[in-house]
Protein backbone atom coordinates (compact mmCIF):
# COMPACT_ATOMS: atom_id res chain seq x y z
CA UNK A 1 0.00 0.00 0.00
CA UNK A 2 2.73 2.35 0.89
CA UNK A 3 4.55 1.04 -2.18
CA UNK A 4 1.41 2.26 -4.62
CA UNK A 5 1.34 6.15 -2.34
CA UNK A 6 4.92 6.28 -3.26
CA UNK A 7 3.89 6.04 -6.91
CA UNK A 8 0.88 7.95 -6.79
CA UNK A 9 2.98 11.04 -4.84
CA UNK A 10 5.83 10.26 -7.34
CA UNK A 11 3.65 10.79 -10.33
CA UNK A 12 2.29 13.63 -9.62
CA UNK A 13 4.66 15.74 -8.23
CA UNK A 14 7.71 14.57 -8.75
CA UNK A 15 7.52 13.01 -12.55
CA UNK A 16 5.05 15.23 -13.29
CA UNK A 17 3.77 14.60 -16.99
CA UNK A 18 4.23 18.58 -17.90
CA UNK A 19 6.95 19.78 -15.80
CA UNK A 20 9.38 17.40 -15.68
CA UNK A 21 8.62 15.73 -19.40
CA UNK A 22 7.18 18.05 -21.34
CA UNK A 23 4.52 15.88 -22.06
CA UNK A 24 1.29 16.84 -23.60
CA UNK A 25 2.63 20.24 -24.37
CA UNK A 26 0.70 21.37 -27.83
CA UNK A 27 -2.80 21.05 -25.98
CA UNK A 28 -1.66 22.10 -22.59
CA UNK A 29 -0.72 25.19 -24.39
CA UNK A 30 -3.32 25.51 -26.80
CA UNK A 31 -6.22 24.81 -24.13
CA UNK A 32 -4.92 26.58 -21.27
CA UNK A 33 -6.81 30.23 -22.07
CA UNK A 34 -9.36 29.34 -19.32
CA UNK A 35 -9.88 27.55 -16.55
CA UNK A 36 -13.30 25.53 -17.34
CA UNK A 37 -11.99 24.23 -20.30
CA UNK A 38 -8.31 23.14 -19.51
CA UNK A 39 -10.29 21.63 -16.29
CA UNK A 40 -12.76 19.33 -18.66
CA UNK A 41 -9.48 18.65 -20.91
CA UNK A 42 -7.45 17.33 -17.59
CA UNK A 43 -10.72 15.65 -16.27
CA UNK A 44 -10.86 13.52 -19.92
CA UNK A 45 -6.94 13.16 -19.61
CA UNK A 46 -6.77 11.42 -16.30
CA UNK A 47 -10.00 9.41 -17.58
CA UNK A 48 -8.41 8.27 -20.50
CA UNK A 49 -4.81 7.43 -18.60
CA UNK A 50 -6.66 5.45 -15.72
CA UNK A 51 -7.93 3.32 -18.72
CA UNK A 52 -5.42 2.88 -20.96
CA UNK A 53 -2.30 2.24 -18.69
CA UNK A 54 -3.60 -0.71 -17.22
CA UNK A 55 -4.70 -2.00 -20.52
CA UNK A 56 -1.23 -1.53 -22.33
CA UNK A 57 -0.02 -3.12 -19.44
CA UNK A 58 -1.88 -6.18 -19.98
CA UNK A 59 -0.99 -6.13 -23.57
CA UNK A 60 2.76 -5.52 -22.71
CA UNK A 61 2.52 -8.81 -20.00
CA UNK A 62 0.71 -11.02 -21.91
CA UNK A 63 0.99 -10.72 -26.09
CA UNK A 64 4.18 -7.94 -26.04
CA UNK A 65 7.23 -8.62 -23.49
CA UNK A 66 9.61 -11.44 -24.76
CA UNK A 67 8.19 -14.77 -24.06
CA UNK A 68 5.24 -13.15 -22.68
CA UNK A 69 2.72 -15.66 -25.08
CA UNK A 70 4.05 -18.58 -23.13
CA UNK A 71 0.29 -18.87 -21.97
CA UNK A 72 -0.80 -19.41 -25.31
CA UNK A 73 2.50 -22.36 -26.07
CA UNK A 74 5.65 -23.29 -24.53
CA UNK A 75 6.89 -23.01 -28.30
CA UNK A 76 6.70 -19.24 -28.14
CA UNK A 77 9.12 -18.52 -25.43
CA UNK A 78 11.55 -17.01 -27.98
CA UNK A 79 8.88 -14.76 -29.23
CA UNK A 80 9.93 -10.82 -28.34
CA UNK A 81 7.18 -8.60 -29.98
CA UNK A 82 8.20 -5.49 -28.40
CA UNK A 83 9.11 -3.72 -31.71
CA UNK A 84 5.46 -3.63 -32.13
CA UNK A 85 4.73 -1.60 -28.56
CA UNK A 86 4.37 1.23 -30.28
CA UNK A 87 2.14 0.73 -33.01
CA UNK A 88 0.12 -1.83 -30.43
CA UNK A 89 -0.29 1.29 -27.32
CA UNK A 90 -1.14 3.47 -30.12
CA UNK A 91 -4.08 2.04 -31.33
CA UNK A 92 -5.46 0.60 -28.09
CA UNK A 93 -5.21 4.68 -26.79
CA UNK A 94 -7.29 5.38 -29.92
CA UNK A 95 -9.90 3.03 -29.54
CA UNK A 96 -9.78 3.31 -25.93
CA UNK A 97 -10.56 6.95 -26.45
CA UNK A 98 -13.53 6.16 -29.14
CA UNK A 99 -14.96 3.98 -26.56
CA UNK A 100 -14.93 5.97 -24.08
CA UNK A 101 -16.11 8.58 -26.17
CA UNK A 102 -19.45 6.59 -27.19
CA UNK A 103 -19.80 4.76 -23.21
CA UNK A 104 -19.74 9.24 -21.80
CA UNK A 105 -22.19 9.89 -24.65
CA UNK A 106 -24.57 6.96 -23.70
CA UNK A 107 -24.58 7.41 -20.44
CA UNK A 108 -23.78 11.21 -19.86
CA UNK A 109 -24.77 13.51 -22.15
CA UNK A 110 -24.02 16.15 -20.34
CA UNK A 111 -20.01 15.19 -19.15
CA UNK A 112 -20.09 14.38 -23.02
CA UNK A 113 -21.32 18.06 -24.02
CA UNK A 114 -18.21 19.84 -21.57
CA UNK A 115 -15.62 17.06 -22.66
CA UNK A 116 -17.13 16.42 -26.26
CA UNK A 117 -14.68 18.49 -28.33
CA UNK A 118 -11.57 17.43 -26.41
CA UNK A 119 -11.95 13.54 -26.62
CA UNK A 120 -10.75 12.85 -29.84
CA UNK A 121 -7.84 15.61 -29.35
CA UNK A 122 -6.84 13.31 -26.57
CA UNK A 123 -6.10 10.16 -29.08
CA UNK A 124 -3.00 12.61 -30.42
CA UNK A 125 -2.02 13.82 -26.96
CA UNK A 126 1.64 13.04 -26.17
CA UNK A 127 1.28 12.37 -22.43
CA UNK A 128 -1.38 9.36 -22.95
CA UNK A 129 1.12 7.40 -25.38
CA UNK A 130 3.70 9.05 -23.00
CA UNK A 131 2.65 7.25 -19.86
CA UNK A 132 2.28 4.27 -21.76
CA UNK A 133 5.65 4.01 -22.71
CA UNK A 134 7.21 4.80 -19.20
CA UNK A 135 5.02 2.24 -18.08
CA UNK A 136 7.06 -0.17 -20.22
CA UNK A 137 10.39 1.26 -19.81
CA UNK A 138 10.40 1.41 -16.12
CA UNK A 139 8.82 -2.45 -15.40
CA UNK A 140 6.00 -1.60 -13.10
CA UNK A 141 4.93 -5.29 -11.84
CA UNK A 142 1.80 -5.85 -11.69
CA UNK A 143 -1.39 -3.88 -13.28
CA UNK A 144 -2.69 -2.17 -9.44
CA UNK A 145 0.78 -0.55 -9.95
CA UNK A 146 0.29 0.51 -13.70
CA UNK A 147 -2.93 2.14 -12.68
CA UNK A 148 -2.03 4.20 -9.63
CA UNK A 149 0.58 5.51 -12.16
CA UNK A 150 -1.76 6.23 -14.81
CA UNK A 151 -3.94 7.87 -12.68
CA UNK A 152 -1.01 10.01 -10.82
CA UNK A 153 0.04 11.25 -14.08
CA UNK A 154 -3.25 12.42 -15.11
CA UNK A 155 -4.16 14.19 -12.15
CA UNK A 156 -0.58 15.90 -12.20
CA UNK A 157 -1.35 17.26 -15.90
CA UNK A 158 -4.88 18.09 -14.53
CA UNK A 159 -3.21 20.11 -11.97
CA UNK A 160 -0.65 21.78 -14.07
CA UNK A 161 -2.95 22.64 -16.61
CA UNK A 162 -5.35 24.27 -14.22
CA UNK A 163 -2.86 26.00 -12.55
CA UNK A 164 -1.55 27.96 -15.90
CA UNK A 165 -5.18 28.63 -17.02
CA UNK A 166 -5.40 30.32 -13.90
CA UNK A 167 -2.45 32.52 -13.98
CA UNK A 168 -3.33 33.07 -17.64
CA UNK A 169 -6.47 34.38 -16.89
CA UNK A 170 -5.13 36.67 -14.40
CA UNK A 171 -2.59 37.92 -17.15
CA UNK A 172 -4.79 39.38 -19.23
CA UNK A 173 -4.63 42.60 -16.76
CA UNK A 174 -0.78 42.75 -16.92
CA UNK A 175 1.39 44.56 -19.04
CA UNK A 176 3.70 42.11 -21.17
CA UNK A 177 5.94 43.36 -23.39
CA UNK A 178 4.36 43.24 -26.97
CA UNK A 179 6.56 40.28 -28.59
CA UNK A 180 6.24 37.86 -25.24
CA UNK A 181 2.20 38.02 -25.49
CA UNK A 182 0.47 35.07 -25.86
CA UNK A 183 2.98 31.96 -26.70
CA UNK A 184 6.38 33.40 -25.10
CA UNK A 185 5.06 34.69 -21.73
CA UNK A 186 3.13 30.65 -21.09
CA UNK A 187 6.84 29.23 -22.20
CA UNK A 188 8.30 31.65 -19.61
CA UNK A 189 5.45 30.76 -16.97
CA UNK A 190 5.62 27.03 -17.65
CA UNK A 191 9.06 26.95 -16.89
CA UNK A 192 8.95 29.44 -13.50
CA UNK A 193 5.98 26.59 -12.53
CA UNK A 194 8.48 23.71 -13.06
CA UNK A 195 11.45 25.22 -11.26
CA UNK A 196 8.72 25.50 -8.52
CA UNK A 197 7.79 22.19 -8.80
CA UNK A 198 11.22 21.07 -8.73
CA UNK A 199 11.38 21.72 -4.92
CA UNK A 200 9.21 18.61 -4.60
CA UNK A 201 12.47 16.27 -5.66
CA UNK A 202 13.24 14.23 -3.35
CA UNK A 203 10.30 13.70 -1.18
CA UNK A 204 10.36 9.57 -0.95
CA UNK A 205 7.30 8.07 1.36
CA UNK B 1 6.92 13.32 -59.53
CA UNK B 2 5.60 12.56 -63.51
CA UNK B 3 2.73 15.70 -61.81
CA UNK B 4 6.06 18.04 -61.71
CA UNK B 5 7.54 17.87 -65.01
CA UNK B 6 6.01 20.97 -66.12
CA UNK B 7 7.39 22.98 -63.09
CA UNK B 8 11.31 22.63 -62.58
CA UNK B 9 11.83 20.87 -59.37
CA UNK B 10 12.75 23.15 -57.59
CA UNK B 11 10.62 26.70 -58.42
CA UNK B 12 10.42 29.43 -56.03
CA UNK B 13 7.52 28.92 -54.61
CA UNK B 14 8.96 24.77 -53.76
CA UNK B 15 11.65 26.66 -52.34
CA UNK B 16 9.34 28.88 -49.98
CA UNK B 17 8.01 25.28 -48.70
CA UNK B 18 11.16 24.14 -47.85
CA UNK B 19 12.98 27.99 -46.27
CA UNK B 20 9.60 29.26 -44.55
CA UNK B 21 9.41 27.02 -41.85
CA UNK B 22 12.55 27.59 -41.04
CA UNK B 23 11.94 31.47 -40.14
CA UNK B 24 8.69 32.96 -40.39
CA UNK B 25 6.74 29.91 -40.47
CA UNK B 26 8.27 27.98 -37.78
CA UNK B 27 6.75 24.51 -36.45
CA UNK B 28 7.80 25.51 -32.74
CA UNK B 29 7.87 29.11 -32.40
CA UNK B 30 4.97 29.94 -34.15
CA UNK B 31 2.96 27.02 -35.33
CA UNK B 32 3.23 25.56 -31.76
CA UNK B 33 3.67 22.00 -32.75
CA UNK B 34 5.70 19.65 -31.78
CA UNK B 35 7.00 21.40 -28.39
CA UNK B 36 6.71 18.46 -26.33
CA UNK B 37 9.61 15.93 -27.49
CA UNK B 38 11.52 19.32 -28.40
CA UNK B 39 12.67 20.31 -25.00
CA UNK B 40 13.37 16.92 -23.86
CA UNK B 41 16.09 15.78 -25.94
CA UNK B 42 17.65 19.32 -25.67
CA UNK B 43 20.08 18.84 -22.48
CA UNK B 44 23.04 17.49 -25.16
CA UNK B 45 23.48 18.53 -28.89
CA UNK B 46 24.41 15.32 -29.81
CA UNK B 47 20.50 13.55 -28.98
CA UNK B 48 19.01 17.13 -30.27
CA UNK B 49 20.37 16.39 -33.53
CA UNK B 50 19.72 12.92 -33.79
CA UNK B 51 16.08 13.60 -32.55
CA UNK B 52 16.07 16.06 -35.81
CA UNK B 53 17.17 13.57 -38.23
CA UNK B 54 14.84 10.73 -37.17
CA UNK B 55 11.79 13.59 -37.18
CA UNK B 56 13.16 14.22 -40.42
CA UNK B 57 13.41 11.19 -42.07
CA UNK B 58 9.37 10.24 -40.39
CA UNK B 59 8.12 13.27 -41.42
CA UNK B 60 9.54 13.53 -44.82
CA UNK B 61 8.25 9.77 -45.83
CA UNK B 62 5.04 9.85 -44.22
CA UNK B 63 4.43 13.11 -45.63
CA UNK B 64 4.65 11.42 -49.57
CA UNK B 65 3.14 8.38 -48.39
CA UNK B 66 0.18 10.30 -47.61
CA UNK B 67 0.36 12.45 -50.48
CA UNK B 68 0.45 9.82 -52.40
CA UNK B 69 -2.73 7.87 -50.68
CA UNK B 70 -4.31 11.26 -50.53
CA UNK B 71 -7.08 10.49 -52.82
CA UNK B 72 -7.77 6.69 -51.64
CA UNK B 73 -8.11 7.43 -47.76
CA UNK B 74 -11.26 7.87 -46.49
CA UNK B 75 -12.06 10.98 -44.66
CA UNK B 76 -13.92 9.24 -41.49
CA UNK B 77 -10.99 7.03 -40.74
CA UNK B 78 -7.86 9.03 -41.90
CA UNK B 79 -6.01 9.74 -39.28
CA UNK B 80 -5.97 6.16 -38.19
CA UNK B 81 -4.82 5.52 -41.33
CA UNK B 82 -2.17 8.79 -40.74
CA UNK B 83 -1.17 6.98 -37.01
CA UNK B 84 -0.56 4.16 -39.08
CA UNK B 85 1.81 5.01 -41.07
CA UNK B 86 3.36 7.25 -38.81
CA UNK B 87 3.85 4.53 -36.29
CA UNK B 88 5.17 2.32 -38.94
CA UNK B 89 8.13 4.53 -39.70
CA UNK B 90 8.90 5.09 -36.47
CA UNK B 91 9.31 1.61 -35.78
CA UNK B 92 11.66 1.12 -38.29
CA UNK B 93 13.85 4.62 -37.29
CA UNK B 94 13.65 3.21 -33.81
CA UNK B 95 15.30 0.19 -34.82
CA UNK B 96 17.97 1.62 -36.74
CA UNK B 97 18.68 3.76 -33.67
CA UNK B 98 18.84 0.62 -31.11
CA UNK B 99 20.80 -1.40 -33.70
CA UNK B 100 23.17 1.69 -34.93
CA UNK B 101 23.43 3.91 -31.76
CA UNK B 102 22.78 2.24 -28.61
CA UNK B 103 23.62 4.72 -26.66
CA UNK B 104 22.12 7.98 -27.95
CA UNK B 105 19.10 6.08 -28.31
CA UNK B 106 18.81 4.77 -24.61
CA UNK B 107 19.29 8.80 -23.68
CA UNK B 108 16.44 9.32 -25.79
CA UNK B 109 14.39 7.01 -23.94
CA UNK B 110 10.48 6.88 -24.96
CA UNK B 111 11.10 10.22 -26.89
CA UNK B 112 11.77 8.27 -29.83
CA UNK B 113 8.18 6.68 -29.60
CA UNK B 114 6.99 9.56 -28.94
CA UNK B 115 7.26 11.12 -32.43
CA UNK B 116 4.35 8.81 -33.03
CA UNK B 117 2.09 11.84 -31.17
CA UNK B 118 4.46 14.79 -32.23
CA UNK B 119 1.90 17.53 -33.41
CA UNK B 120 3.85 18.29 -36.32
CA UNK B 121 3.67 14.71 -37.86
CA UNK B 122 -0.45 15.22 -37.57
CA UNK B 123 -0.45 18.64 -38.02
CA UNK B 124 0.93 18.66 -41.14
CA UNK B 125 -0.21 15.64 -42.98
CA UNK B 126 -3.50 17.20 -41.65
CA UNK B 127 -2.75 20.90 -43.23
CA UNK B 128 -0.58 20.14 -46.12
CA UNK B 129 0.12 16.16 -47.00
CA UNK B 130 -3.48 15.89 -47.36
CA UNK B 131 -4.44 18.11 -50.23
CA UNK B 132 -0.90 18.58 -52.26
CA UNK B 133 1.12 16.16 -54.47
CA UNK B 134 3.80 14.25 -53.03
CA UNK B 135 6.97 16.14 -54.39
CA UNK B 136 5.89 19.42 -52.32
CA UNK B 137 5.16 17.19 -49.41
CA UNK B 138 8.49 16.16 -49.20
CA UNK B 139 9.47 19.47 -49.27
CA UNK B 140 7.70 20.81 -46.55
CA UNK B 141 8.38 17.64 -44.42
CA UNK B 142 11.97 18.15 -45.23
CA UNK B 143 11.39 21.87 -44.22
CA UNK B 144 9.23 21.48 -41.08
CA UNK B 145 11.54 18.76 -39.40
CA UNK B 146 14.21 21.26 -40.30
CA UNK B 147 12.24 24.19 -38.61
CA UNK B 148 11.91 21.69 -35.64
CA UNK B 149 15.88 20.90 -35.91
CA UNK B 150 16.65 24.35 -35.46
CA UNK B 151 15.37 25.40 -32.53
CA UNK B 152 16.00 21.92 -30.70
CA UNK B 153 19.83 22.52 -31.99
CA UNK B 154 20.17 26.37 -31.16
CA UNK B 155 17.95 25.62 -27.66
CA UNK B 156 20.55 22.38 -26.86
CA UNK B 157 23.54 24.67 -27.83
CA UNK B 158 23.07 27.11 -25.12
CA UNK B 159 21.88 24.43 -22.42
CA UNK B 160 24.92 22.23 -23.11
CA UNK B 161 27.31 24.91 -23.47
CA UNK B 162 26.25 26.65 -20.33
CA UNK B 163 25.23 23.93 -18.44
CA UNK B 164 28.15 21.59 -19.41
CA UNK B 165 30.98 24.13 -20.48
CA UNK B 166 31.20 22.01 -23.43
CA UNK B 167 29.86 21.73 -27.27
CA UNK B 168 29.16 18.33 -28.82
CA UNK B 169 30.49 16.88 -25.97
CA UNK B 170 33.98 18.83 -26.51
CA UNK B 171 34.91 20.33 -23.47
CA UNK B 172 34.46 24.08 -24.69
CA UNK B 173 35.18 25.96 -21.06
CA UNK B 174 38.02 23.31 -19.99
CA UNK B 175 39.94 23.86 -22.85
CA UNK B 176 40.06 27.42 -22.64
CA UNK B 177 40.69 27.50 -18.90
CA UNK B 178 38.16 29.11 -17.84
CA UNK B 179 37.80 27.33 -14.54
CA UNK B 180 40.92 28.68 -12.98
CA UNK B 181 39.85 31.66 -12.88
CA UNK B 182 36.25 30.58 -10.80
CA UNK B 183 33.69 30.34 -13.62
CA UNK B 184 31.18 27.83 -12.61
CA UNK B 185 29.10 25.77 -14.90
CA UNK B 186 25.56 26.92 -14.29
CA UNK B 187 23.36 23.69 -13.18
CA UNK B 188 20.41 25.28 -13.66
CA UNK B 189 20.59 25.27 -17.34
CA UNK B 190 20.56 21.18 -17.10
CA UNK B 191 17.21 21.40 -15.46
CA UNK B 192 14.32 20.73 -17.56
CA UNK B 193 12.23 24.46 -16.92
CA UNK B 194 15.13 25.86 -18.14
CA UNK B 195 14.20 24.37 -22.02
CA UNK B 196 10.79 26.33 -21.51
CA UNK B 197 12.22 29.61 -20.61
CA UNK B 198 14.71 29.19 -23.52
CA UNK B 199 12.35 28.35 -25.87
CA UNK B 200 10.44 31.43 -24.62
CA UNK B 201 13.56 33.94 -25.06
CA UNK B 202 14.03 32.44 -28.50
CA UNK B 203 10.11 33.50 -29.45
CA UNK B 204 11.06 36.85 -27.27
CA UNK B 205 13.72 37.51 -29.76
CA UNK B 206 12.33 36.25 -33.19
CA UNK B 207 9.06 37.87 -32.51
CA UNK B 208 10.80 41.08 -31.25
CA UNK B 209 12.67 40.99 -35.06
CA UNK B 210 9.62 40.56 -36.74
CA UNK B 211 6.51 42.47 -35.68
CA UNK B 212 4.08 40.68 -37.25
CA UNK B 213 4.34 37.64 -35.72
CA UNK B 214 3.05 39.89 -32.14
CA UNK B 215 0.06 38.28 -31.19
CA UNK B 216 -3.03 40.48 -30.70
CA UNK B 217 -5.24 40.48 -27.59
Amino acid sequence: MEHLLNIFVKSIFIDNMIFAYFLGMCSYLAVSKTVKTSMGLGIAVVFVLLITVPVNFLLEQYILKKGALVWLSDSFADLDLSFLSFIMFIAVIASIVQLVEMVIEKFSPALYNSLGIFLPLIAVNCAILGASLFMQEREYSNIGEAAVFGLGSGIGWLMAIVALAAIREKMRYSNVPAPLRGLGITFILTGLMGIAFMSFLGIKL
Amino acid sequence: MEQNEKEPLLSAKNIKLLRNPLGQDNPITVQVLGICSALAVTVKMKPAIVMTISVMVVLAVSNVVIAALREKIPGRIRIIVQLVVIATMVIIVDQFLKAFAFDVSKQLSVFVGLIITNCILMGRLEAFAMANKPWPSFLDGLGNAGGYGLILIIVSFFREFLGSGSIMGFPVMEKLGVYNFGYEDNGMMILPPMALITVGLIIWVQRSRNKSLIETK
